[in-house]
């Protein structure tokens, strides 16, 4: 309790600084829109559901990308776990595409698929794949030989042992991966949606454009506070608990929180 | 109780001439040479040794975890070609699955017995938690146990699919004194019930003469067995009992007799 109140304190004192630098005069509410006017645009897009309508496209076209990609990149990476050689070929191929900025795919993208929902997606996978294949690799390869003896003896092999033994012990890199991967698939779309205009769906980062082009600084920084809650909500409800349940079962996170 | 071993009960396993050199980029080292060994049904063996006599990669042999150069482990007149589940480890460390609960981590061996029926996992892991006196732990994490408590679950681990042969490879060496010492009595009670052959790796002469009807020395560079006692005191023992000092002190005196006639070829 006493925790959440401080961090109240925190952004409200924030948000004052901000409407009295806004309402000071100094800067033109075209540059500086005060809280309020942003306050004001959110509450009627979420009326007329424009707001709601671009928040279900961007999710959907990031939920199809990510899982795409991580069911991708988790099989691949394991497979580049496997031998010297695919970490030479694959590794190799793997660590260089995930430096790529996913934003370098957009003109690529848009020249096979063109203006098309696939671009789009093809976007997103690409953002995520790699470094949810790196971490895979990595966490398969971090794994105390000792498990793998011990699940030996005990007739575990083939199959049974990567879904039973390789895969779960590697879950602590897993999950710091594919919560890295979230992260990249969230800038791979935003970028994607920025460039790619398509009459299919109107997503978050078409508000977010269409804002620049208006002069709306009120609906552009209110669509990128929208994209930055839904991270925040996102890892709270989705990897926070994995990363929770994580501890409790290893017996890590000594630090307490 | 006194246990009486039959000798002339069937070979269980035979190790065969077996050879095993490792190699690496410096150096090559003959961790075994020629070793052979007859193993009885039922029989509480320990292989004693100082660091480096290829008593572990012995037991791996055994397990099926290593390929020997040149020689063959037989079960049954069976040539072992890899690891099975009628020949269980148990290690110096635990080594517990730490994303399964202490009672997935028993149920884990049951699962992959093909002949087991799915509603008997669970009644099985629990006798044998009980076993261990750990019944009360099924739902905890393995990160919660002491070091004594999480041997105590991967014994229960190895024992609960039932193999015949229980490969033990140093299994108390990480541990305090009397958690050592209450371990040895549940072995041997174990023993007694279940009637399982036994081989330990251990450097602890006393921990040997306690547990073994045989203790078989080692010796490092290249390893190789130089001697074999019988140990034929009753059972159940007791580790700090003055009848083991007998043969502890042999054992001992035979042990260093190796490492001085090693410094002598050194």
């Amino acid at each position: 309790m006493k925790r959440q109140l401080r961090a109240s304190v925190f952004f409200i004192s924030l948000v004052l600084i901000w409407q009295l630098a806004a309402t000071s005069g100094r800067w033109s509410p075209i540059i500086l829109p005060p809280p309020v006017q942003i306050a004001e645009y959110l509450w009627s897009a979420a009326l007329d559901g424009s707001l709601w309508e671009a928040c279900l496209v961007t999710l959907k076209r990031l939920m199809l990308g990510y899982l795409a990609g991580a069911m991708v990149g988790i099989p691949l990476g394991l497979l580049m776990s496997t031998s010297q050689f695919t970490e030479d070929t694959l590794g190799a191929l793997a660590l260089g595409l995930q430096t790529l900025p996913s934003v370098c795919w957009v003109p690529l993208a848009l020249l096979w698929f063109g203006q098309t929902e696939t671009a789009m997606l093809f976007v997103v996978i690409m953002g995520t794949m790699w470094s949810v294949m790196i971490a895979t690799d990595t966490g398969a390869r971090n794994i105390p030989p000792i498990y793998a003896r011990a699940a030996r003896t005990m007739g575990s092999d083939g199959w049974h042992k990567w879904t039973h033994v390789i895969l779960p012990a590697s879950l602590p890199y897993l999950i710091s991966g594919l919560k890295q991967g979230w992260a990249f698939a969230w800038r791979s779309l935003m970028a994607a949606e920025i460039y790619v205009t398509i009459l299919t769906g109107f997503g978050l980062g078409h508000l977010l454009h269409y804002g620049r082009e208006l002069n709306a600084m009120d609906q552009v920084i209110g669509i990128m506070l929208v994209i930055i809650w839904i991270g925040l909500i996102v890892d709270k409800i989705v990897f926070s608990p994995l990363e929770r349940l994580l501890h409790k079962r290893w017996g890590t996170g000594i630090i307490q929180r | 109780m006194q246990h009486q071993f039959d000798a002339h009960a069937a070979n269980k396993l035979q190790i065969q001439n077996i050879s095993k050199q490792f190699k690496s980029q410096s150096s090559v080292v003959q961790a075994l040479s020629n070793v052979s060994l007859s193993i009885a049904e039922g029989e509480f063996l320990c292989l004693v040794g100082a660091s480096g006599c290829g008593k572990s990669t012995l037991l791996d042999i055994i397990a099926g975890l290593t390929k020997p150069d040149e020689g063959a482990v037989y079960a049954d007149e069976k040539k072992v070609d890899g690891p099975g589940r009628q020949r269980l480890v148990m290690f110096q460390e635990s080594a517990l699955f730490p994303w399964l609960s202490v009672l997935g981590n028993v149920m884990f061996g049951l699962k992959l017995c093909p002949d087991l029926p799915k509603s008997q996992h669970k009644t099985i892991a629990m006798e044998f938690l009980k076993l261990v006196g750990l019944e009360k732990f099924a739902r905890s994490n393995t990160h919660e146990l002491s070091g004594g408590m999480k041997q105590r679950v991967a014994l229960a681990r190895a024992l609960a699919p039932s193999p015949r042969v229980l490969l033990l490879d140093e299994p108390f060496a990480a541990l305090d004194a009397m958690t050592r010492e209450q371990l040895y009595d549940d072995l041997q009670h174990i023993w007694e019930t279940h009637r399982k052959t036994i081989i330990l790796v251990t450097h602890n002469v006393r921990e040997a003469v306690c547990l073994a009807d045989r203790v078989v020395l080692m010796s490092p560079s290249p390893g190789r067995i130089t001697q074999e006692f019988e140990i034929d005191l009753p059972r159940p023992r007791d580790i700090n009992s003055i009848a083991l000092s007998h043969y502890t002190q042999n054992i001992t005196r035979a042990l260093k007799g190796n490492q001085t006639l090693d410094e002598a070829h050194g």
